[in-house]
């Protein structure tokens, strides 16, 4: 393995320990990258350590040892020379494999703590637990990169000040903080799932990350099924990647995806794992959304999809998480199931309610089904409203590309 | 009788002073602190941490909300407070749920600034 690829995979997990032995985020993170440093000057002329890990958390230790010294010095200032008469008391071998999986769950907790601002909850647990680069994480939500330094660095100064801990909190906060966690988790996965923009690359690396993240936080804590159904359902949407945009990246539907180009291997994955959540009595929203994508995957075609249970999981979804765009989701999958003129009524009762006015999907959802029921006139309506109020390209092309077919027809 | 008296000001303004002029405050403000230690009407002073430090704490049907930043809505008076050792943020938090007011308003949690203790 070449250093480039330790820091990829590893970088995180030595971040997390040296935060541990060090209690100070900013410090831990100079310390990684000095390690390194040394690593590049040293491993070619004395050839790479068995244990790099070892050896770069022994090297970073030594590093923030210096580091503190120097500051210590410069500002002689007490706490400084208390802690590091503390750190070096420490012992120099760190118990690695036993302390590894505790100091990352601590981490994602403070990474996570609701009281730093989502904007910076985000972002930190890319920085942090999966090692991306300021810029890589700048790049990826579209940000100024001094704009997503600033951010970090605010959010660091944060844990520092207020005093925000590094530490699982008590059983009792538990349920509340999971939720956090799994919500960033969340957001990391659907930053790169529904690419509103830039560079698709980039994107995909994000669902990756979240996957990745996904399996951490499902490992670290075995016993939360919600944690599981987030990864299934991560797992099942992902499994579709390659059949959800033609090479010029326009979308394409569900109906009309080549199912053979969905990944089985992940959905046997996520299949599994959303069972088991299930069967644990997981019925939150990453559940209940699991459980659909489940009966999608599972499904030969559109026509052979389960749309009844599927209406069925959105009312369910809808009670646990009642928001409209649950209940558009509803209205369309009630439109398979019990007749499109059903669904239809559903969302014409939606839109009177004006709650999702700016929300293309809403518009475009009804020139959907007015499409189906070849009711061409009223369907390129609602095509226009849509087109009007959609900012992504490929969604745009794809909107344009649906009123042409309706114009033809009348 | 005891009083809180409570400082408000614009963060921004401070940064727009330079060195000489903040030098000139913080001297200002260690002059004051020692003449009313001395007059007897001192009992505790401290600095706080800019609001981006801040954290509010809500408790609603039972269930805290805990929240980045200030967020009193301008119809709540700031109405007590309590000035607490606590071992990190999250203990913090708890005790801050457990103040009844918590239930009807919202407790602002700001970390104070430690400073050293220049030596007489």
């Amino acid at each position: 393995m070449n250093i480039e690829q330790i820091y990829r995979e590893e970088s995180g997990r030595i971040l997390a320990t040296l935060i541990r032995l060090l209690g100070d985020l900013d410090l831990a993170e100079d310390a990684v990258q000095e390690a390194f440093a040394a690593a590049l000057a040293a491993w070619p002329k004395t050839g790479a350590p068995a244990n790099p890990r070892a050896w770069l958390v022994s090297a970073g230790r030594n590093k923030a040892v210096d580091l503190l010294r120097r500051r210590a010095l410069l500002e002689s200032k007490r706490d400084e020379l208390a802690r590091l008469n503390t750190l070096a008391e420490q012992v120099a071998d760190v118990p690695e494999e036993t302390m590894l999986q505790d100091e990352r769950l601590r981490l994602i907790f403070t990474c996570c703590h609701p009281a730093l601002p989502r904007e910076a909850q985000v972002p930190l647990t890319l920085r942090t637990l999966c090692g991306l680069s300021t810029e890589e994480i700048a790049h990826a939500f579209l940000v100024p990169v001094p704009t997503m330094a600033q951010r970090l660095v605010r959010a660091k100064q944060k844990i520092r000040d207020a005093g925000i801990p590094y530490r699982v909190p008590a059983d009792e906060e538990l349920p509340d903080r999971v939720e956090t966690v799994l919500l960033v988790v969340y957001l990391v996965f659907n930053e790169g799932y529904n690419a509103s923009a830039g560079d698709a690359l980039v994107r995909r690396e994000l669902c990756g990350e979240a996957i990745r993240l996904g399996r951490l936080v499902h490992g670290l804590m075995p016993g939360e099924p919600e944690a599981q159904a987030l990864l299934a359902l991560m797992l099942l949407h992902d499994s579709r990647r390659d059949a959800r945009t033609t090479e010029s990246g326009e979308i394409v539907l569900l109906e009309e995806q080549d199912r053979s180009r969905w990944h089985r291997d992940q959905i046997a994955e996520g299949l599994e794992l959303v069972e088991n959540a299930l069967g644990r009595g997981a019925r939150g929203p990453y559940a209940l959304q699991a459980a659909i994508a489940a009966l999608h995957a599972q499904a030969k075609s559109v026509q052979e999809t389960d749309w009844h249970q599927i209406a069925a999981l959105y009312e369910l979804l809808w009670q646990v998480q009642p928001s409209p765009v649950v209940e558009l989701n509803r209205a369309v999958a009630v439109a398979m199931a019990n007749g499109l003129s059903e669904g239809l009524l559903l969302l014409d009762a939606l839109q009177e309610r004006g709650e999702l006015r700016e929300y293309y999907l809403l518009p475009a959802a009804r020139g959907d089904l007015l499409r189906r029921m070849e009711r061409w006139e009223q369907s390129g309506e609602a095509y226009r409203e849509a087109l009007a109020l959609v900012s992504n390209e490929a969604e745009r092309k794809f909107l344009q590309r649906r009123l042409a077919e309706v114009q033809g027809k009348i | 009788m005891q009083y809180l008296l409570l400082i408000y000001d614009q963060e921004s303004q401070w940064g727009k002073l330079n060195e000489a002029e903040q030098g000139k405050m913080m001297h200002e403000y260690g002059e004051l602190t020692k003449s009313i230690q001395q007059s007897g009407h001192y009992l505790a002073s401290s600095q706080l941490h800019p609001v981006s430090k801040a954290t509010t704490v809500r408790v609603r049907d039972g269930k805290k909300l805990v929240t980045d930043g200030p967020f009193a809505e301008t119809k709540e008076q700031l109405g007590g407070f309590y000035l607490i050792e606590a071992k990190d943020l999250d203990d913090a938090v708890a005790i801050a749920a457990r103040i009844p007011s918590a239930r009807l308003g919202s407790i602002e949690i700001r970390p104070l600034v430690v400073r050293e203790r220049v030596a007489a």
